[in-house]
């Protein structure tokens, strides 16, 4: 059988070095977008999170994984505050946007909202046009007056998703009316659209065929040319394919963090190798 | 050890790959093992099983290259099944190159048959497929144990075939000169010495493969060289 082994390297002779670089060097160069420092969450008296600590690097993707209930979802809430909307949870410890708290009390959650978007499960456009449910977000953070303007943001934000020919002739009709797949774009173009810096993406692709997945997959590749995005998926292959650093969570830990290349081919942790390999842990 | 997988075919799966890979250890050792054998005692009878046999061991590497790639397909592997899969590819194929060695050694036992093979060369021979076989056998150990520690031993052990391999060229280059009438049965034995040389750099790429199956990390460094056939002239005169 497979053996999790890990050799200690010091045991074998001096030519035997560290060979392979999974694309670590590449991920160092990144600067941090976001910054966690021992971010610790309550739900009541139950501790979901424990002192989880982990920088994201900037325009690339950074995958979330783990069991179910691990944390995952609550750590990406944490990240545009989402928490802050559920009833008797807490949050301690330091996130940073930019070097900036975004816990500070003098901060506008609004406006940390537009900065950092956030793309649900299942797709859940607005019962409004497709134009509307894209031209709502600028509106009401007030990034748009005229009706020229909303129709520029509406139609390259819908471009940028990857939507735009598809839908083009029908702007006018409910965003509910289309398929599952092209209902998760419009809300990647509803996040897009109040021109966000950080996209947080919490299981984009669990309602979609796989043919919608790999056309979310190749957006969510284009995307991270201009945006951080977090991504949370249960697809061990999708995390595989469209990140670039994951970060594997078990009973509210942060196990193990590196660049995708090393986690998914040479895990460190034996609870990465068992819950990647779909083993019992 | 690991712990089993959540799908038990799963790991019925990996296990029947590995037994095929060991399997195919096994027919190559002995193959190569024989096939010195019989040329050694111009044995042609046991020359035609050998030549026999090999169908085996290709029969088995495509077996393993097919079932790996369902696996791949169906189980998308990761981690150290991934290196697993891979690793019974890339052993199967040097395996069944080792069979081909034993199997051209076994070819040239009949034309050697009846020329006189000085005693000291057919030693010689011996004593290189002797150590080929220690390498094969203990890269095949390793492969069951899994140990990255034991592949490296094997790894660095090389040069000692290669050195070996040199000093017989030498002396086969030697014995021709003194005698053309040499000249045929010695360049059979010079092609059995270059293939014996051959299976241990093939027991080297295995070692290479469980290491990285065993670490994740593949060994650096120039491995040793220790041919140096290509800059050798006769030796004495
Ligand atoms: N609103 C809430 N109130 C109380 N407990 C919660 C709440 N949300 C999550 N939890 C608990 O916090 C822990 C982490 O949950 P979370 O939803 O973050 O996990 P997850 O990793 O996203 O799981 P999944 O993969 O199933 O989505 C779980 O034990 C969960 O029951
Ligand atoms: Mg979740």
């Amino acid at each position: 059988m497979a053996s999790g082994m890990n050799f200690p390297h010091a045991e074998l002779t001096p030519n035997a070095e560290q060979a392979t670089d999974h694309g670590a060097a590449e991920l160092a160069q990144r600067s941090v977008r976001v910054r966690a420092s021992d971010v610790s969450v309550f739900y009541g008296a139950k501790q979901a999170l424990f002192d989880v600590s982990v920088d994201i690097p900037d325009r690339a993707v950074t995958a979330f994984i783990g069991p179910s209930g691990c944390g995952k979802s609550t750590f990406l809430r944490c990240i545009n505050r989402m928490n802050d909307t559920i009833e008797g949870a807490r949050v301690g410890g330091k996130i940073e946007l930019d070097g900036e708290d975004i816990y500070d009390p003098s901060l506008d959650v609004v406006e940390l909202r537009a900065r950092v978007g956030m793309v649900f499960q299942k797709p859940n456009p607005f019962p409004k046009s497709i134009f509307e449910n894209v031209a709502y977000g600028p509106r009401i953070h007030g990034l748009i007056r005229t009706k020229a303007e909303a129709e520029e943001v509406v139609v390259s934000s819908l471009r940028k998703a990857g939507l735009f020919n598809e839908v083009k002739d029908r702007l006018h009709e409910p965003g509910t009316g289309l398929s599952g797949g092209q209902q998760q774009r419009l809300c990647i173009a509803r996040a897009i659209a109040v021109g966000p810096e950080v996209i947080l993406m919490d299981e984009p692709c669990s309602a979609l065929d796989p043919i919608a997945t790999a056309i979310i997959e190749e957006l969510i590749d284009e995307l991270r040319e201009n945006y951080t995005i977090i991504i949370v998926t249960h697809s061990m292959q999708q995390a595989a394919r469209v990140s670039q650093k994951t970060a594997f969570f078990h009973l509210g830990n942060l196990v193990e963090e590196g660049p995708t290349d090393k986690i998914f081919t040479n895990p460190e942790d034996k609870r990465t190798q068992d819950y990647i390999t779909g083993r019992f842990g | 050890m690991s712990d089993p997988h959540i799908v038990s075919s799963f790991d019925e799966e990996l296990k029947y790959l590995m037994r095929r890979v060991s399997e195919m250890g096994g027919i190559a050792e002995r193959m190569v093992g024989d096939s010195v054998a019989a040329l050694v005692a111009s044995d042609a009878g046991s020359a035609q099983r050998i030549i026999a046999e090999d169908i085996i061991l290709d029969d088995a590497e495509r077996d393993i290259n097919e079932r790996a790639i369902v696996v791949i397909a169906k189980r998308q592997p990761m981690a150290h099944d991934l290196r697993e899969v891979m690793g019974a590819i890339r052993i199967a194929a040097d395996l069944e190159r080792v069979g081909d060695m034993g199997k051209n050694i076994a070819k040239r036992v009949v034309a050697v048959q009846g020329s006189a093979q000085p005693k000291q060369l057919v030693r010689g021979l011996e004593h290189l497929s002797e150590l080929a076989l220690t390498q094969l056998k203990e890269v095949l150990d390793a492969y069951s144990t899994r140990s990255a520690v034991a592949a490296n031993q094997v790894r660095q052990r090389d040069d000692e075939i290669d050195a070996m391999y040199t000093s017989l060229f030498r002396e086969l280059l030697t014995y021709m000169m003194e005698d053309p009438r040499n000249i045929s049965a010695c360049t059979h034995l010079l092609f059995c010495a270059k293939n014996i040389e051959r299976i241990g750099d093939h027991a080297t790429n295995i070692a290479e493969t469980i290491y990285y199956m065993a670490t994740g990390d593949r060994l650096l460094g120039e491995r040793p060289r220790g041919d140096k056939t290509a800059t050798v002239m006769a030796s004495g005169h």
